[in-house]
């Protein structure tokens, strides 16, 4: 077959999304894949037509929807499922993980952890514990200890497209990070490491926030005098609220945090950057998720990230407009309009 | 002399038989060849270290330059005579390795081996069981007599048995476990560290509990006065040098230790390294020892597959309500962190007469102690069953090799490891939160400090500190208050498991006030907290009332002031 890795057991990769597929695409250029899928459509799809969701897929992958038999054969595992799920998955997933496997995750939301009985609105403050990144979450639910995290400009549709592009795999394990490497790295495709994981899956999270506006900017037309205002300020507050979170600054002015940011904040294939033009051009949010056939985390973020900013006495002034206008009915207009008015002083004042 | 007159309300039985048994005399029995094996893994983690011959001589060049500056700066009685004269050699080679065209690589090996052996022999510990026996006994009986001097105010008072040891020094937690898990595999042993007295207090918590002798890294410093020593010595001590703060020395050092580990020694490091400046629990530890014991694990699986000896840790804390150092060590911190600009480190053990004024205060005038032992951990900081098995949190086994493998086979991946060793000191800094004890004189110090901070919420630090008298007076009655709203706070963590509080504890109110106010520093010179007059609540050092207010710190207490 003429495999370029040599790991001897095939790589596992859980969630059959567009971006688990993506990797799993990538991963097969170098490696066997087993692919973990709940649902039986895909799973029939994927191992007898070779395509799903219009992506088409590598003959080296493999579905299977058992995933105990997936951590029996695999030692590295790359879990790409959305935020809403990543508990549940782990939960099951976990009985059948040793110190042994290696976990590289692909999923950029927050996961909340409220003690028994409690919501995120009856929370008077979050604490830090309360907040959990998805490798704080895979350590919480399993004995894997040696976790990292993919992120980047990485759009779905450009990879599958064989576009070029990169990624940085982030772990404070070296040996993660050239475990990465060595099964992502193609011609097309460059891999860049980092020490603070925490740091980039915060970029890939706080992102979100920031695409949503940007969709909502070109939803009012406003031009890229805005865009680029807007993507600066963003900027800075990402990183207001990942320095809160325990992130270092210098991971947002790379490739996973500006990178990103850049890519989803003009793409008008981003799902965040659709929920922002929709809402701008009048939808409303329900609408809008009902026929959206991924979950955009973005939503999801802002919720918890407002009540960071709260928490934790940080400045996030589009954090905070954006939840006026999904979750208390303000519209884009004003906001745009308020955030005109909100009174800036420093430029840069986080480095 | 009847050394055996020792009593105890709880007699734990040794362990292991006869000394003979014991890996700690194994190894002084066969010290030269250990020595060797000591220097020959130095040897080669320098060699790993120094990529090349150019580093190796750079490395070389740099440790003779500190030497140098060492022994002109910070010169001890115990250092060697002929200091001046080794360096100097080093230096001559160097030089001439400088001058040649190709640099000889034999020849700078052979220099760095020199250097690792001098350091190998002067760390090396003289562990000997006759003397461990007087030494140990004298100790005891020592102890038990100025006790009964101090506590029975007779005639006749000093030849009493009616208290020992016991009476004064509780010991709580794990200890069975500790006891058993000492049969199955090498215990370490890591101590919260807040005053020299720790060293001696554990040696004598490790032979009541019935343990084997440990070996612990002791400050060079202490060698300073013959007695120490000799005590010193005949313990199982190793000898630290925290003068030597170059790259092969501390090589050298953490050879030893994972060797000796690797031996099945039980160990004792203070992962904080240093005494407690500031009083507070510790948060940060260092990890050059720590991480030997990880080394050692992985050494044995490497060596023995699955049923290699499992290396255990079991934190330790130890509780005081009076640090007689406490002065000295909260002004070096306000110093440092005031960034002054002469900080001299002070060493208050610096003579024979010191310490033993130092001794004799603490027997005679310290009120009581207590040594709290944890759960014993694997090298991850999982839990371990009686049987030495690990798990985790949700009780599934776990196969601690499995830390080290990778496609199956174990590997050797140093910056793993390193990373391994900052997530288990983290496990350790969680379990001393958990097993630290809160004192009555904990309790009011924190809230006596904290109100003081209340009343004064624009000042910093600094300036809290140099408040002037009057504005340190507090009401007793918001005093009373608060301590009761801490208390029940506190009562709750404990419920939860978060915390821990001495039996005293229980009491209500104003009997802990009381009894807090009697122990809080007692026998400084300056009171941290005393009653005026009228009845109210005051300091007399705000250093030291901060001091012992950081004991309570980093629990979230003090937005409930």
């Amino acid at each position: 077959m003429g495999l370029k890795n040599t790991f001897d057991k095939p790589i596992g990769v859980i969630g059959a999304g567009s971006f688990g597929l993506s990797v799993a695409n990538l991963l097969a250029e170098n490696s066997q894949v087993i692919l973990y899928a709940r649902n039986a459509e895909a799973l029939e799809n994927i191992n007898s037509k070779r395509e799903w969701n219009s992506y088409p897929i590598h003959q080296n992958i493999k579905a299977i929807d058992d995933i105990e038999q997936l951590a029996n054969t695999c030692d590295i595992i790359f879990p790409v499922v959305p935020s809403a799920n990543f508990r549940e998955m782990m939960q099951s997933l976990s009985p059948f993980l040793h110190p042994y496997h290696i976990l590289i995750h692909g999923t950029k939301g927050l996961n909340l952890n409220l003690p028994e009985g409690k919501t995120l609105d009856s929370m008077q403050v979050l604490e830090r514990h309360h907040i959990k990144t998805m490798s704080e979450l895979i350590m919480d639910e399993s004995v894997v200890v040696r976790v990292g995290c993919l992120a980047g400009p990485n759009l779905a549709k450009e990879i599958s497209q064989g576009l070029p592009a990169a990624t940085v795999v982030a772990s404070p394990f070296n040996e993660v990070i050239q475990i990465g490497q060595q099964l992502l790295r193609s011609d097309r495709f460059q891999v860049y490491g980092n020490p603070d994981l925490i740091g980039i899956e915060l970029c890939g999270v706080l992102k979100n926030i920031i695409a949503i506006a940007s969709g909502a900017l070109t939803g009012l037309g406003l031009g890229e005098n805005a865009r680029s205002l807007l993507i600066s300020r963003g900027m800075a507050e990402m990183i207001y609220l990942g320095k809160a979170l325990g992130g270092e600054v210098r991971s947002f002015i790379g490739l996973a945090g500006i990178g990103d940011l850049m890519a989803t904040s003009h793409s008008t294939l981003s799902r965040n950057f659709t929920v922002g033009r929709r809402l701008a051009e009048g939808e409303n949010l329900e609408n809008i998720l009902a026929d959206m056939q991924e979950v955009a985390e973005g939503v999801n973020t802002i919720m918890i990230a407002k009540k960071i900013a709260e928490s934790f006495k940080v400045r996030a002034p589009i954090t905070e407009i954006l939840h006026r206008v999904l979750f208390e009915g303000l519209t884009m207009e004003e906001a745009v309009q308020y955030l005109m008015k909100y009174p800036l002083n420093v430029d840069v004042d986080f480095i | 002399m009847k050394l055996k007159r020792y009593r105890s309300k709880r007699k734990y039985e040794p362990i292991l038989p006869g000394p003979r048994e014991w890996p700690v005399v194994q190894l002084s029995r066969n010290k030269k060849e250990f020595l060797k094996e000591v220097v020959e893994e130095a040897f080669e983690r320098i060699k790993n270290n120094t990529r090349n011959k150019t580093a190796l001589i750079e490395e070389l060049e740099t440790t003779l330059y500190k030497e140098k500056a060492r022994i002109r700066q910070t010169p001890w009685k115990v250092d060697p005579d002929d200091e001046h004269q080794f360096w100097g050699k080093v230096k001559d080679e160097l030089l001439e390795i400088s001058q040649q065209k190709v640099k000889d690589e034999e020849k700078a090996n052979k220099i760095l081996l020199s250097i690792i052996e001098r350091y190998a022999a002067e760390i090396a510990g003289n562990f000997n069981t006759s003397h461990y026996r007087f030494a140990r006994g004298v100790a005891t009986f020592g102890f038990n007599r100025l006790l009964n001097a101090a506590r029975i105010k007779r005639l006749g008072g000093f030849w009493s048995d009616e208290l020992t040891m016991n009476d004064k020094i509780q010991i709580n937690g794990e200890v069975e476990k500790l006891r058993t898990l000492a049969k199955k595999g090498t215990v370490v042993i890591v101590p919260t560290h807040s005053s020299n007295l720790d060293s001696i207090l554990i040696g004598w918590v490790i032979y009541t509990l019935g343990l084997p002798p440990v070996i612990y890294g002791a400050g060079l410093n202490l060698f300073n006065i013959s007695i120490i020593s000799y005590f010193m010595n005949s313990l199982g001590a190793y000898k630290v040098d925290r003068r030597k703060k170059n790259m092969i020395y501390l090589e050298t050092l953490k050879a030893y230790s994972a060797l000796a580990l690797k031996k099945g020694c039980q160990s004792l490091f203070f992962p904080g390294g240093t005494r407690s400046r500031d009083g507070r629990v510790e948060k940060e530890l260092k990890l050059g020892l720590l991480g030997t014991a990880i080394e050692a694990q992985r050494a044995n699986y490497q060596e023995h597959g699955s049923e290699a000896e499992k290396i255990f840790i079991v934190p330790v804390s130890l509780n005081y309500h009076f640090v007689l150092e406490a002065p000295s060590l909260i002004r070096q911190y306000l110093e440092k962190r005031g960034q002054e600009r002469y900080y001299v480190e002070n060493d208050e053990f610096s003579s024979s007469y010191k310490i033993i004024t130092f001794l004799f205060k603490f027997f005679t005038k310290g009120s009581d102690i207590s040594v709290s032992i944890g759960e014993a951990m694997d090298i991850l900081g999982n839990k371990v069953d009686e049987d030495g098995r690990s798990f985790d949190p949700k009780g599934r086994e776990i196969q601690a090799e499995d830390y080290f493998k990778f496609q199956d086979k174990i590997t050797i991946n140093k910056q793993r490891e390193a990373e391994y060793t900052r997530m288990l000191s983290k496990k350790i800094v969680e379990q001393y939160g958990k097993i630290a004890r809160v004192f009555s004189s904990h309790l009011i110090a924190f809230v006596a400090f904290e109100i003081i901070n209340k009343h004064n919420k624009k000042l910093d630090l600094f300036s809290l500190l140099r408040l002037p008298e009057e504005d340190l007076v507090i009401n007793f009655n918001e005093f009373r208050s608060t301590c009761q709203r801490i208390k029940n706070k506190i009562s709750e963590r404990v419920k939860e498991g978060r915390m821990s509080q001495a039996e005293h504890m229980d009491d209500n109110i104003d009997n802990i006030i009381e009894h807090g106010l009697l122990n809080l520093g007692m026998y400084h010179s300056k009171r941290p907290l005393i009653k005026t007059k009228e009845g109210d609540i005051t300091t007399m050092d705000m250093n030291l009332l901060y001091f012992y207010r950081n004991r309570l710190d980093g629990y979230g207490l003090e937005k409930h002031i």
